[in-house]
Formats: structure tokens, sequence, C-alpha cells
């Protein structure tokens, strides 16, 4: 066991973790935050998407200590300061982009990291983008939408609401 | 405009504010303090003898507490099976029994041999490899034809594998056949429904506590029912007598039928808990999941239809051999049965059916219901040999569904197949979806299509499915050892807000939006004031729990229940204040008035009355309000709706893209749209992942080659469309009293077969006129192989 | 997984050190490595991250072509390598999915071989230098079947050398559950000569078309390979395609990767 600090959401932590340590196991377990979840043990899913120094990263397949110093942003950490729903957030609930929640933080941090890159991107971009996040409930459709939303697009035309 | 908050309006889940700030509480989010954590060893070959295990290397490794064996077992029961089917002869189905751990012989890969409970999840797999386990290999029998043809048995104690022979409507067997004889034409396809694997993104997971003092156990579960899991491993395995025993099904993510079932790590967790006196954990990886979690469909049929001159139809017979793995998991007899046979009259009039279902023992993963179950099946068979047919005969597979689809005006209609449909409009439907999907304009896009060198296609299916499961009478004539009905209480708290306690489940459905806009809805409170609580067998009466799209249909018929006795009640106490007479007081927006007067109570002062009884007709009813009611349906409901698939397929390479998707369903009346198209949306990714891309496939000594997402294929969000969905054409069910059908399952029902007479029709018209079939999933390589091989 | 000692050394020296020891591997990206592990079909005394090195990173044009670090993450290659070679850009950005792409790397990729990854059809279609601690091996002489290269136990991939060719394009046909290349080819047009590399069909891994490169070294257009036909014996037959399958999609796809390189 090795003591592990990094910075997650904006605080400086630090926790046990054997060199096998996943960073999600180091969240999860090392430091309570249960949002991220683990999905699959083939690094397919994205149940378990972070970022770390800015970049989405699955949580499960990297070791904390490779990440020791870094910093590193949950799903707790998306909300505004003031504790209501980010913009991306709010386009999830508002256009029903989730239902079990279970693939739902992997969805919204790797949005996250898309719409930082790509503040407009296309349909296709979206779900090119997407690759790596499986979601079983809602066939996409509404996270897809709620994307597009929250990066300002018109999606009233998209059937359905 | 329906106000925010009552029945029709798209309210905004409330449930999502947790799950998007990583607040949700799911099993696996679980510790209790002391937890120790299990791991399972399983079978690596589908079929051997278990010559010896020894676990005194493994115990004597670092934080080892145990490591258990079927011997630990030895006074517990099987795991049980819930529905019993008779076969053709009078025979009831064989049962094997199916222990918690393996005892002497191990039957499927995944198949659970010991359990390493240790202080730590790696200390027991660092474990698990010390544990020597000998296993003399037997040959699996994998194929279902040669199960029933002498191969190796699963259960040597049952003489044959062999589960039940089942015929329906067995009167009508010689009838059918007479009808086949005197038939103008006959259709016959040969095809499977392959065999799929839920994967709810959210894996199993079961964490068993026990208190020593009071003899209190309790399990958090990932189940979609958790007063059943209660049920069956309390009476069946554990005995426990309920009153001892509380499951709790807390936040779960996704269940698609995989977590209905009982299964034997809940038991293991339990029965740990008590003797090591610890809490016990245990976590399904995702290779864990795909060799334990029950698996969905695996049948091969052959469907005939008989049409008369006038391509009426006569007659449709189906041959299904149904795979049941290696164990029965809790509900599988009844899916091929009586959730399949019961359908195959589809939308259609057609007067004589018969189905044989043959269900096999093999050696690979128990299969038992899978979004839709029974239904998918039926209705892909159905949809696909009336293409078939109408491409045999000529016609258009529009016209030829419409000519033989039951009309209008002939409802209540009873089918051949014992089920009575109540209300629906098949035509409106169908209508419905050529105008969303532009049919008349596919042919321009098909020929745009072809000169970019692709092979444009349309396809269409109709679909009818029985939900709202079901009356208990009925399913306990039909073999169902449970009955089906649900339950609610509805405790109106002092100051007037409403905790609502169900007996059903939300694993991503929504209930605690949706079951509150209908309380909200029918007593005039905002919605705010109602929240549901679901999942915890200590605090919600006896329920049945979600599946077969029955949330709202039953167990919302069960609130609605009790809510109407609440405002019964709370129309005495408002009598009572304003001295008038019971039968003058109405509720509207939350206030009661008494009629032709100007004399007015607010619900609050009601409620409060209720509880401080001060001035209250003591004499002749109780104080406080809070009613249960169970309710149990009188029928199924009967969804129905047309669905059109319209996709290009890349000659060159096989490759299909969908490029729309259409739904037309008729769900009756609808609590919260926006909820509803999302449950269609998951329906139709699974559907469409079914028909192009997920196949759990076994090689021929068992072991699994789609073993985790590398080859098993899961619909990602490039592999669909923004989907069209529709469900305007509404004829609401008239024997529940929300009027609702039950939307959950319909998209997995409906999709697979347009997608591949999509498939087929592309093929067609780019000229492969010698493909009549492909199987599921039409993935590239085969779709390849149809038009090249 | 087993557990294990976690070194980050920061320089290659120190790397080929801790390597030298018994029961050590390299981690790099760990995209391949952690999944193996977690299956326990890889159990490593000590793991040395190779991702500190600054020498191991990054994209510049050199001697002999774009040159890029061993530890140099697939979406730094898909943004730094567009402006020189923009195929071997596009191969890179179309590898797995972002959050892949932000870990794992070229050096990673070619040591582990995989018959289905993308990287290895680049590196042979451009004859590319592989350099290691201790010498540099040519394309042609680096990979030796599946999973299997000319790499010696402990030696370390530092940067690999990519001649730019005049014209080039991947194209990857995905396999459906893994998205790894069901079948991809790469085709690169030099002044010397055309070369193609094959992914994801044969059994012995990552190939050289050497019938399609006399075609289309005479002639660099899709008509050019029409004659041609793929021998099947030697492809992959597995879930998700038969050999026939796979032989076919190797000639589809090289005359699409043709018709793009000219695009
Ligand atoms: C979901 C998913 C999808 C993927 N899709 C694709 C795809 O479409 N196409 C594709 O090509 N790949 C794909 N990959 C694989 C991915 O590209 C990996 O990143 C890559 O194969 C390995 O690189 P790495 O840096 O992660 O290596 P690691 O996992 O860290 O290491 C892999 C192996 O190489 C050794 N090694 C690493 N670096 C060096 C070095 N510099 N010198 C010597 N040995 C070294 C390690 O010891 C180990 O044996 C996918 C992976 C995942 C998880
Ligand atoms: S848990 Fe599935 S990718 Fe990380
Ligand atoms: S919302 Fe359930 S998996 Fe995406």
């Amino acid at each position: 066991m090795t003591k592990v600090s990094m910075t997650v959401n904006g605080r400086a932590v630090s926790a046990e973790a054997e060199g096998r340590t996943l960073l999600v196991n180091y969240l999860r377990e090392g430091l309570g935050l249960t949002g991220t979840h683990v999905g699959c043990d083939t690094s397919q899913c994205g149940a378990c998407v972070v970022h770390v120094d800015g970049q989405a990263v699955k949580s499960c397949t990297v070791f904390a200590q490779d990440v020791a110093g870094a910093d590193v942003r949950t799903i707790e950490g998306m909300a505004n300061a003031d504790g209501s729903l980010s913009t991306l957030q709010q386009a999830f609930q508002d256009h029903h982009g989730l239902q079990c929640g279970y693939c739902t933080p992997g969805m919204v941090m790797s949005s996250a990291a898309l719409l930082a890159e790509n503040p407009k991107p296309t349909e296709a971009e979206v779900r090119y983008h997407l690759e790596g996040n499986i979601c079983r409930c809602t066939g996409y459709h509404n996270i897809v939408k709620a994307v597009l939303a929250a990066s300002g697009q018109d999606v009233t035309k998209i059937a359905a609401e | 405009m329906p106000k925010d908050g009552g029945i029709g309006a798209s309210t905004k889940r409330r449930e999502d504010v947790r799950f998007l700030t990583g607040k949700g509480r799911y099993t696996d989010d679980i510790n209790i303090r002391g937890q120790l954590h299990a791991h399972f060893i399983r079978s690596q070959v589908a079929h051997g003898t278990i010559r010896k295990i020894d676990t005194r290397d493994a115990e004597a490794m670092p934080g080892v507490v145990k490591v258990f064996t079927s011997a630990d077992f030895a006074g517990v029961g099987g795991i049980p099976t819930g529905w019993q089917v008779t076969s053709r002869d009078g025979s009831v189905m064989l049962e094997p029994k199916h222990p918690v751990l393996a005892e002497g012989k191990v039957r499927h890969v995944g198949d659970p041999i010991a359990v390493v409970v240790a202080e730590t999840l790696d200390q027991a797999r660092d474990a698990a490899e010390a544990v020597e386990i000998d296993i003399d290999e037997l040959p699996a029998v994998m194929d279902m034809k040669a199960a029933v043809q002498g191969g190796p048995l699963v259960h040597d104690e049952i003489g044959s594998n062999l589960c039940y022979d089942w015929g329906f409507v067995e009167e009508n067997r010689a009838a059918v056949d007479e009808a086949f004889k005197k038939a103008a034409h006959v259709t016959t396809l040969d095809l499977v429904n392959n065999r799929l694997i839920a994967n709810p993104m959210e894996p199993r997971v079961a964490v068993g506590d026990y208190e020593d003092h009071s003899g209190q156990h309790t399990l958090y579960t990932t189940s979609q029912n958790p007063h059943v899991i209660r049920l069956l491993m309390g009476a069946f395995v554990l005995s426990i007598p309920e009153h001892k025993l509380r499951v709790v099904a807390p936040d779960v993510g996704g269940g698609f039928g995989s977590k209905i079932y009982h299964y034997a790590e809940e038991a293991f967790v339990t029965k740990a808990a008590q003797i090591l006196k610890r809490p016990v954990k245990w976590t399904s990886s995702r290779s864990e999941a795909f060799i334990s979690d029950a698996q969905g469909r695996d049948h091969q049929t052959r469907i005939q239809l008989a049409l008369d001159a006038d391509n009426n139809f006569m007659a449709l017979r189906c041959e299904t051999y149904a795979n049941m793995g290696a164990y029965l998991s809790t509900f599988a007899p009844c899916i091929p049965t009586w959730l399949h046979g019961t359908l195959l009259a589809g939308n259609y009039k057609t007067p004589l059916v018969y189905t044989n279902v043959k269900a096999v023992f093999t050696n690979t993963v128990p299969v038992d219901a899978y979004r839709g179950a029974g239904r998918p099946e039926a209705t892909f068979q159905l949809e696909r040999v009336i293409d078939k047919a109408a491409r045999e005969l000529g016609v258009s597979p529009v016209e030829l569904r419409r000519k033989n689809f039951i009309k209008p005006d002939q409802y209540p209609y009873q089918t051949p197949v014992a089920v009575v449909y109540d209300t629906g409009n098949y035509d409106a439907t169908l209508d419905k979806l050529l105008e969303l999907s532009d049919y008349a304009g596919f042919e321009a896009r098909a020929a745009e299509s072809k000169a970019r060198g692709k092979l444009r296609g349309f396809g269409l299916a109709h679909y009818i499915e029985a939900c709202g499961i079901a009356p208990s009478n009925l399913v306990g004539q039909l073999g169902a050892r449970a009955g089906l009905y649900e339950s609610a209480t509805v405790r109106v708290n002092a100051t007037g807000s409403i905790t609502v306690f169900t007996g059903s489940h939300s694993h991503g459905q929504g209930h605690e939006t949706t079951f509150a806009q209908v309380i909200s809805d029918m007593i005039g409170i905002d919605a705010s004031q109602v929240e549901i609580v679901h999942g915890d067998t200590s605090n919600t009466p006896m329920g049945m729990g979600t599946y077969g799209s029955r949330s709202l249909a039953v167990g919302g018929s069960a609130m609605v229940k009790a809510t109407n006795k609440i405002i019964n009640k709370a129309k005495k106490i408002a009598a009572h204040l304003m001295e008038a007479s019971e039968a003058d007081i109405e509720l509207k927006d939350g206030k009661f008035t008494v009629a032709g007067t100007d004399k007015e109570k607010t619900w609050v002062d009601i409620t409060l009355a209720a509880y401080v009884p001060h001035n209250y007709p003591l004499e002749s009813i109780e104080p406080g309000l809070e009613e249960t009611a169970f309710y149990d349906p009188s029928n199924f409901t009967y969804p129905a709706g047309a669905y059109g698939c319209e996709l290009e397929v890349d000659p060159e390479t096989g490759k299909v893209e969908i490029l729309a998707f259409t739904a037309a369903d008729d769900f009756g009346n609808v609590v919260n749209p926006m909820i509803v198209e999302g449950q269609v949306h998951g329906g139709l990714a699974q559907g469409i992942g079914q028909a192009m891309l997920e196949h759990c496939v076994f090689d021929e000594n068992g072991q699994l080659l789609s073993g985790s997402f590398m080859d098993y294929a899961m619909p990602r969000a490039d592999d669909v469309p923004f989907y069209s969905v529709d469900h305007s054409c509404a004829t609401p069910c008239t024997h529940n009293p929300l009027g609702v059908k039950g939307c959950g399952e319909a998209g997995a029902i409906g999709s697979p077969p347009a997608v591949v007479n999509a498939v087929l029709d592309a093929l067609h018209r780019g000229g492969f006129t010698n493909v009549t079939h492909i199987d599921m999933p039409v993935s590239p390589s085969r779709v390849w192989q149809a038009m090249h091989g | 997984m087993h557990n294990f000692d976690f070194v980050k050394p920061s320089t290659i020296a120190d790397a080929a050190q801790a390597l030298s020891h018994e029961g050590a591997q390299a981690l790099s990206g760990g995209q391949t490595l952690i999944p193996t592990m977690k299956q326990r079909l890889a159990a490593p005394a000590t793991l040395v991250s190779l991702t500190a090195i600054p020498e191991m990173q990054g994209v510049c044009l050199g001697d002999g072509g774009l040159h890029i670090g061993a530890a140099t993450p697939h979406a730094v290659v898909a943004r730094e390598a567009k402006a020189h070679y923009p195929a071997l850009a596009a191969l890179a950005g179309g590898i797995g999915d972002p959050a892949v792409r932000n870990r794992g790397t070229i050096g990673g990729s070619l040591a582990n071989n995989d018959p289905a990854a993308c990287y290895p059809s680049a590196v042979l279609a451009s004859g590319a230098t592989v350099v290691t601690n201790t010498r540099k091996i040519a394309a042609d002489d680096y990979f030796q079947g599946l999973f299997s290269t000319a790499l010696h136990d402990g030696e370390i991939i530092t940067s690999i050398v990519f001649p730019i060719p005049e014209k080039a394009a991947y194209v990857k046909f995905d396999q459906p559950a893994s998205r790894f290349a069901l079948t991809g080819v790469f085709v690169a047009k030099y002044a010397g000569g055309v070369r193609v590399a094959v992914t994801g069909a044969s059994q012995d891994g990552v190939f050289r078309w050497k019938d399609a490169e006399a075609a289309l070294s005479a002639d660099f257009s899709p008509a050019a390979i029409k004659g041609l036909a793929m021998e099947s014996g030697t492809m992959i037959h597995d879930l998700h395609g038969t050999q026939a399958y796979r032989a076919n999609l190797v000639k589809v796809l090289t005359g699409r990767a043709v018709a793009a390189a000219l695009a």
C-alpha cells in the first residue's frame, strides 16, 4: 500500500492504493465517490469515464498510482458551484437522456469532453464520439438529443419530445 | 394541454437529479461495516463430473475466511421454478434440481462450484487460484435436436433432455392439419431466434447481512421484484420466514428481464452472512454476467402459413424447439409456451393456430425472459412468414396484412389461442406508419440509393403483445406458481403530502415521476407533494414487481384503487365537517365542495382532521388516512403497433445501415409521453440489436465464444438513427382504471422482423431474388454470404 | 488481478534498467495490458510505466520522415500528424473511442501486435522503422505473426519513423462488437512504388498484399486490382466473418483505400 494523492473535483485528496488499485476503485472505495460506475471488465462500456487533466479516460483502465498528482474530475464535480445542474446535466434531464442512470455518469463525462473540444458537434459527431459509452436503456436517441441541445443547437425538429 | 405533473404531461423525471450528480444508490454502492467479499469459482467446462475439490491451501491464504462448496449447503433447497408446464400427454414438465453450488456435476460453463470469502475481493480472487478442482469432462450436449435424440443427459436423474412437449391448442391440431391440406398456398419458413444476453449496464450484485440477536436477514440485491425474491428464497431455498427476511432492491441499473429471477448468488450471500456472522458482498464482473445471468430467446422454429385462394389466412402451424439451458430459471418454462403460443394470432383473424413447443435441456447457461419474452419470438416468425408469403404470391406485404387484420368493429375479439383482445385498431396504426415513414416516397429514395450503388429496402412488421401480466386465476390455471396482482399503500400524511408504497419496482422506467403524476391528477395536489417508495420488502406491501410491461397497468391500477379508497374516506370526513351528505361532496383541484353550495374545505383541512380527529365521525370511521389495495387485472392488455424500417445494404460488404425507423404504437392512454417514447426508443435499440448485432454463441464443447463485449455486439450510438415514434392511435384498455396498456417491451418485439424484412426487400430489389431468409443477426458477413456465398 | 510494484522512470535508461529485472513489464497506455491483467492472463511483478519519459512523447518531422514517440497517445497522433501524414492521423483518430485514444499509445499497439490492430498496417505499408533502445528494426522484419514481434524481452520501442508517402489512405471495416478492424487496409504510394498492408484478416497477422502492390505500382487506380483474387485459405474464420468474407473485404477495402488516397 502506498499513499496516493491527487486533486479530485478541486479538492486535494489522498488514500491508500496498491499497485493494482485502479483509479475507479480509488475513487469508489478509497474516496467513497460512488458516482463513477463499473459496467465491464474489458474497457468497453464507458460507465467509468472521468476526466484526468481535462481528458476523458476510462478509470477502470488506469492505475491510481499512474495518475498520482493529476487533476481528476468525476460526475460528482459536474454541477454548478451553487449545486444546480450544469447546462449539460440539465439537458439530459430535459430531454430524458437517461433511464436507469447507470451509464449516465460516463455519458455525461464523455459528452462534456466532446463539447469542450467541439462546441457545436453534428449528430454524426456526437454518435461517433460516444462509441465507447454503452447505454442499454435509452436507445441513444435522447442522449444524442440532449448533447445537441446542450451545445445550444435547436433540437425541436428531432422527432419525439 | 395537461398540467405539468398531471396525467398526459411530459413531466421531467425527479429521479434524474440524483443520477446526474452521482448520488444514485445502487447495490454496489452499499458497503456494510465488517463486510466480507465473495468470489465464485465457476466451471470452465460445460459438462463434467466433479472428482475433487481441495480448499485447504486457499483457506490458509491471507484474508481468507472460508471457502464454501456444496457440502456447506447440504440442508438448503434448490433454486425453484415459478411455473409448471404440462406436456401434450398430460405429464408435467421435468424439473431437475438446481443447487446453489454444483453437486457432483457441472452442467454449463459458469456453473458455480465453490466460493471464496475473504476480507477483500482481491484476496478472494488470489485464493481462488489455490482451490484445487478436479473435473472429469463429459461430452456436452449443445444442439437441441441432438439433445432429444439420445444425446448425453444434462441431468442423469430425470432420464431425458426433453423438459416438456407442449401442444396448443391441442384440440385444434387435426383441424389445422386439415386446413393445410385444403390450402391454396402454403408458405413454410425455418428460422432461428438468436440467443441473446440481456446485459443491463449494471451487473448483478448481492449483499447479505444477518443480525444474530434477532435472527433478521437482509439481502440487498439488484432485482426487479424484491418480494418475489423474498418469497422464492425464503420459502423454497433457505427456509426463512418472511418476517425474518428483508429484501431491498435500491436503485437498479436496468433489468430487461434478467433481474427478475432468483439467483444462486442471492441465496449464497444470505446464508453465508448467517454462517460467518458478517455481511457478505458479491459483485458480478461483466465476464461473469455473460455466463451467469439468465439469457434470452434461442428458439429453432418451423413456421407455416396456409392461405386460401383469396389470400385469407386459413391456419398457422408452428413447431419450435426452445432452449432451457442447463437448469430451469425462475420463469423459463412459461416463455416459449404461454407467452409465445398465445400470441400467434397476432393482429390477424387466422381462425386456426397450432403450436408445438419442445423445451430442451442443453449444457448452456439457463434461458429465461428477456425484454418481450416469447412475444418477440411469436412476432418474428409471424411477420417473417407473412412477408415471405406476400413475396411468393406476388402481392404487397402491406395489403396482405391489411386484408387479414382483425377489424376495429370486431372487439372484444376471441382469438383461437385463448386470449381475448379488448381493443385495437390495426388499420389505424398501419396507416399512421405509412404516413410517418413516407412510404409513398420510398421508390424514389430506392432509385437514388441505386444510383449510388446501394440497395435500399423497406420492411414492415405489425405486432401485438399481451402484457400487464396478468390475471392470477388465469395464470394459475396455466401453471404459474404465484399470483400476478400488484399492490400499493397510499399513506396520506397529516399535512396533506402523500407517500405511496408500491409493490412495483423502477429500474429505469421512472415510476417515481409517473406514479406521482397519477396521484397528483386524482387528488389535485402538486406532484411535488407525492413521494413514491419502492424496492424494500420491509415497507412496501407484497407485490410482484416489474416486468411484462405491467407497472402502470397493474401497479398503477392498484395505486388508483387505493387512492379511490382514500378519496372516499376523505369525502366522508369532508361531509362530516361541512355537515353535508357524502353524496354531494366533490373533489376537484385539491378542494372539497358541496354541490350547490359555496362550502369548501381544502385537502389539508381534511388530512389534518383525519390525524387530529377532534371534530370527526369516530363512530363510523377510523382516524388516519392510509389505504392499501391489491389489484388483480381481469385480462391482459394488448398494445399493438406498426413498425417500419428503411435501410441500405452495401452489396460489396453486406453492411446494413439503418436510415430510418418508424414506430406507430397503440398504448392506450399515456401518462407521460416523454417516458413512453423513451421506453420505445430503448426497446427499438434492443430489437435492432437482436436483428443486426447481438448473438450469444457457444462452440460445440459448450465454450461461450461471445463471452465479452469484444465479441457480443451491443448497439452503440452510431449503430442507430433518430427514431420516429408515435402513439396517437390510442384505443384505451377497457378493463383497467387508467386505460393504459404498457409500453416497455413493444420496441423490442416489433423491430426485429421489420429490420429483417427490410434487408430481404433490399436484396430482392438488388436482384438477389433467391434469398428467402437470413437468420439474425443479419451481420455484414451473413448478408454478404447470402448474396455471394 | 495480481498485485505488482509500480515504477515510473523519467528516462529511457532508467526504464531499460527497471525492465531488466525478472518479472518486469512495460506499461504504456494500459489499454491492452490492464484488461489482460484483469483476466489474470498477465501477472507482472513490476510494471514500468513509460508515460513519463519526455523523449518518448510527441510527433515531429526529422530524418527519414515523421518521428513519433512510442508513448504518444493515439489522440495526439490524430491531432499532430494531420498536417504531415493525414492518412496516419486518420487511422489514429479511428482507433477505439476517445477515452481509449487519450491513453493508448502507438508503442503499446506495436509491441502488442494484435492481429486486428490498426497501427501495424500503417507501419508495414509505410515501410516505417521501429526504433528501440538498442536498435532500429525495419517494418518488414518487425512483425512476426499474431502477437509476436522482433522485440527481445525488456526491449523498449522508443519511437517510430514513418517515411511520408505521396498518397495514402487507411480503410477500416469495424468488427461489430470490439470495433477493432475486422479487416483494415492501408495503401501508401511512394515514388518507388505502392505498398499495401492488410490487418485483421490473416491468421498470420498483418501482411503485405504483394499482387496488389505490383498492380497498383503500375496503375494507381481502383480498377487496377479488379482482376486480382485474394487467396482465402490463410484468412481468419470467426464469429464475425468467414474466410471468404474476409478475402472479399481485403479486395473491396483495397479498392476503396486507393479511391480515398486519390480523392
Ligand atoms: C475499447 C478499446 C477499443 C480499441 N480499439 C482499437 C482499434 O480499433 N484499433 C486498434 O488498433 N487498437 C484498438 N485498441 C487497442 C489500443 O489501441 C491500445 O491502446 C493498444 O493496443 C495498446 O497500447 P497501450 O499504450 O495501451 O499499451 P499497453 O496496454 O500499456 O501495453 C501493451 C503491451 O505492449 C507492451 N509495451 C507497451 N509499450 C511498449 C514499448 N514502448 N516498448 C515495448 N513494449 C511496450 C506492454 O508491456 C504490453 O505487453 C482498443 C482498446 C480498447 C480498450
Ligand atoms: S467499466 Fe466498462 S469501460 Fe470502464
Ligand atoms: S440509462 Fe440505463 S444504461 Fe443508460
